[in-house]
């Protein structure tokens, strides 16, 4: 007779033994290197162009993302319209993204055309020319959209605990106005474009079913380019948090829900303790069974969802607690947070618990580490952050070891109400 | 080319094994045939309402989620207008696992009315946070109901209003799930690294005791064919007068639905599409525009939809719009535009099949529409449509009695 009272036995995913597939690094001629992680069942790649082309780098607002944005609308000899439908006409998705530090082109592509698209992609890192026109259009089209994003309590609240935390003219805490827009002008991008893509600093990453001879294409295609050979200008920007700590807005009266968010300052991946306040963050609000979920969601309905994360940033990172709540509740929610972290300092976790939240995170790595994409995205993320892999078996090493005494240190240290910028926009 | 072997439990179970050994994890995906288009229209979003409860506790397992984060599994669900999907992905080593949690529920849930009372308050959260406090949240409310007068997918799988959330009680719960939750209406997909015996032998332990409930079948109001263009006007607290139009089309397996698919795909996918080009680059009367279809398994909708940029009147966006359509219902679309749409089908068919979860929901999906071996046989239904049925299929879908258009003025305040 079948008890179902029983769970099955289960391996502790803690015991598996979780390896970081190497990547392999080549160099371009002109220095560049290239890393590549070959494999995937799908006849698919991605490469991705990484450039440190940030906003870290420009003297004005936005300038940064928007020469990243219009690497896209128009070359030499192609315009926007003939760039698109050159990718699309091979079912080809090429994006591109502006980080603080970096600003990247990402390419996504059946294998079988990467050789037709690697010199278009050069072409846009080469020849872009920003014309006036359609700079204009997406000046318009840009202060439109921010328009009906500054209705959302969310998008409000998002800009403004960055800039509590790093100070408005820090990189991490700056955020864009419509007279942003108005006052670009196509040669700062211009100028921007040729010191930072042109002749700028770049890295690249490729994983998927590669193409034999990949990375000999690419070094005919990107190895004769002018990168990495100019210096980066020495670019340091003092980070300025706000004195006061607690904040309540109200941008639309009619409001039915809050956007919460409370946060520390938190320093980067190289510090010692940030890969043991992952585990810490996990039990607090990093994953569904956390505390925040369970007492704030599950039990108390206030919320469709609560979390907690380190910010992903290279300098300096945060530690966020972010939720949309009803109106009526976010000052309980807010609340209840607190109460959670005094549990966390005043207790500790008990051994059940523990061993749950150790083997989620493992599983949830190893589900993490399924595939090329995924693989290479992981190695990105350490190198670009000065780290190897020697971060990725530290970080294992310390959700299997570390204790429930360290666990409540660690909220003794960090988890102070005191600590935290506390801001909720209606 | 995805392999998977298919067999059925007595109880009606529909299991299907799909293996791949080159992952470290398994997959079990459990997909229900029971949507938002199957509830009383005075008990709307209770589907979707009912997902949350499967979390809630089953009848021998106060707690889903633990025990399998526990053994190293994330998981999630999600409803549609059409169906109801579970997931969940954890080490293969721990397959059983998953098989004790999704057997239990399946058996019966705990019906807490503690669970009930909080899941309510949680999905209103998800109303608000979704469709209450966002500019233009109420689009789509108001362009289904516009567009359906008897079939269900008149309202929104979150539901028609949040009262009706707040007004369902636990018999409701209890009748909802020995209707629709029972292993004659599920479909069990398991993916990964498994193997089919194994598969076999877990699935008759741990599903093969729960009965077999009643076969459901399937009786909605159809929508009649729409013979005359409906047209309403709103306005709204929000910044930007918004355009939406939407036509009827074909049903999921039907060869208009991929006529569909690659119509929508020629006039709004990506930069280089029809009304990306003309409508924002060119005349610059929106300062965006999508087209897309909803992918329901009942007949559906080919909707287009954009904010305009300030200045320009509605009556000039609407009639830029038509005048896009109408080259689609004119003139025959050149060779390497067609081709340029098989080729980017080609392509997302390859992205999607990457992740072995998409491949199990797919799995399920198809399975669900009555036979699983159309997952290889998709690609092969695009690659046959010519330029000749595309237009075909433009006058067919935009008939001019067809249309429902919905004119969402901004107050401006």
């Amino acid at each position: 007779m079948l008890n179902r009272n029983l769970a099955p036995d289960i391996t502790n995913a803690v015991d598996l033994d979780l390896k970081l597939r190497p990547l392999t690094t080549h160099t371009l001629k002109n220095q560049v290197p290239v890393y590549t992680v070959d494999g995937g069942a799908q006849d698919v790649v991605m490469v991705e162009w990484v450039f440190y082309a940030g906003n870290w780098y420009e003297q004005k607002n936005i300038v940064a993302a928007t020469t990243n944005f219009m690497l896209k609308n128009g070359t030499k000899s192609r315009s926007a319209f003939a760039i698109n439908e050159y990718f699309e006409f091979y079912g080809a998705y090429l994006n591109r993204s502006c980080y603080n530090e970096t600003a990247t082109i990402t390419l996504h592509c059946l294998s079988k055309h990467l050789a037709e698209l690697l010199p278009v992609v050069a072409e846009l890192i080469t020849e872009s020319v920003f014309p006036q026109e359609e700079l204009a259009i997406y000046k318009q089209n840009q202060k439109q959209r921010l328009e009906v994003n500054l209705r959302k309590c969310d998008f409000i609240a998002n800009r403004l605990i960055d800039e509590y935390l790093f100070g408005f003219d820090h990189p991490y805490g700056k955020y864009t106005s419509t007279l942003d827009y108005d006052q670009l002008d196509r040669v700062e991008l211009e100028a921007f474009y040729q010191q930072f893509y042109q002749n700028g600093r770049c890295k690249i990453f490729a994983a998927g079913k590669l193409p034999a001879d990949t990375v000999g294409m690419i070094d005919r295609i990107f190895g004769e380019l002018p990168l990495n050979r100019q210096e980066m200008p020495k670019v340091q920007h003092p980070v300025l948090p706000a004195a006061e700590k607690k904040y309540r807005i109200i941008n639309d009266e009619q409001g039915v829900q809050g956007a919460i968010r409370l946060a520390m300052p938190f320093p980067n991946r190289h510090h010692p303790d940030f890969p043991k306040v992952q585990v810490l963050n996990n039990i607090f609000g990093g994953f569904f069974g956390s505390r925040l979920m369970s007492n704030i969601r599950e039990d108390k309905g206030y919320t469709y969802g609560i979390h907690s994360y380190l910010q992903n940033h290279i300098h300096h990172s945060a530690w966020m607690v972010s939720t949309e709540a009803g109106r009526d509740v976010c000052e309980a929610t807010i609340t209840e947070v607190y109460k959670e972290m005094q549990v966390l300092r005043d207790e500790a976790v008990d051994a059940e618990e523990l061993e749950l939240v150790r083997n989620y995170m493992i599983g949830s790595l190893l589900g993490d580490l399924d595939g090329p994409f995924q693989i290479i995205s992981r190695w990105k993320t350490y190198l670009l952050n000065g780290l190897d892999e020697n971060y990725f078996y530290n970080s294992i090493h310390t959700i299997r070891t570390i204790t429930a005494p360290e666990l409540q240190a660690l909220a003794n240290q960090y988890l102070q109400p005191d600590n935290f910028y506390e801001l909720v926009v209606v | 080319m995805i392999t998977f072997n298919r067999f059925v439990l007595d109880n009606g179970l529909r299991v299907l094994v799909h293996e791949d050994i080159t992952t470290p994890m398994a997959v079990v995906n459990i997909m229900y045939d029971v949507g938002a288009r199957d509830e009383n229209p005075d008990k709307t979003g209770f589907a979707h309402l009912f997902e949350h409860l499967m979390f809630g506790g089953s009848v021998h397992i106060p707690d889903y989620d633990e025990p399998l984060q526990r053994a190293g599994g994330e998981n999630n669900a999600y409803t549609t207008n059409d169906l109801t999907n579970y997931y969940c992905q954890l080490p293969a080593q721990n397959l059983e696992t998953a098989f004790w949690l999704e057997s239990d529920r399946m058996l019966s849930l705990a019906f807490s009315e503690k669970s009930l009372s909080v899941q309510r308050k949680v999905v209103c959260e998800e109303f608000k946070e979704h469709y209450l406090n966002k500019p233009y949240g109420d689009v789509w409310h108001k362009m289904r109901s516009l567009a359906y007068q008897s079939h269900p997918y008149r309202w929104m799988t979150i539901g028609k209003e949040l009262r009706h959330v707040e007004e369902a009680n636990i018999d409701d719960v209890k009748a909802f799930f020995f209707k629709h939750y029972r292993p004659v209406n599920a479909i069990l997909v398991v993916a990964g690294n498994v193997r089919t015996e194994q598969v076999k032998q877990l699935a008759e332990k741990w599903f093969g005791s729960i009965p077999m409930g009643e076969p459901y079948r399937r009786a909605l109001p159809q929508e009649p064919v729409q013979q005359e263009a409906r047209k309403l006007e709103m306005e709204a607290a929000v910044p930007l007068d918004a355009f939406v139009k939407t036509w009827h089309m074909d049903a999921r397996l039907k060869p208009g639905y991929y006529a569909a698919d690659m119509i929508t795909e020629i006039l709004g996918g990506g930069g280089s599409s029809r009304l990306y080009q003309a409508l924002v680059k060119e005349q610059q009367l929106f300062s965006n525009i999508d087209c897309y279809h909803f992918g329901s398994i009942d007949p559906g909708l080919v909707a287009i939809e954009g904010k305009l940029v300030k200045g320009v009147t509605m009556e000039n966006a609407a009639k830029a719009v038509d005048a896009e359509i109408e080259k689609m219902m004119q003139v025959q679309i050149p060779e390497p535009e067609l081709q340029k749409v098989k080729n980017k089908t080609e392509s997302v068919i390859a992205f999607e099949d990457m992740s072995v979860m998409s491949r199990a929901n797919s799995l399920a999906m198809y399975e669900l529409l009555g036979d699983a071996t159309l997952i290889n046989k998709e690609l092969a239904r695009y690659q046959e449509i010519t330029t000749e049925d595309l237009q075909a299929y433009s006058r067919e879908i935009f008939r001019a009695g067809n249309s429902n258009t919905l004119f969402y003025h901004a107050t401006g305040k």
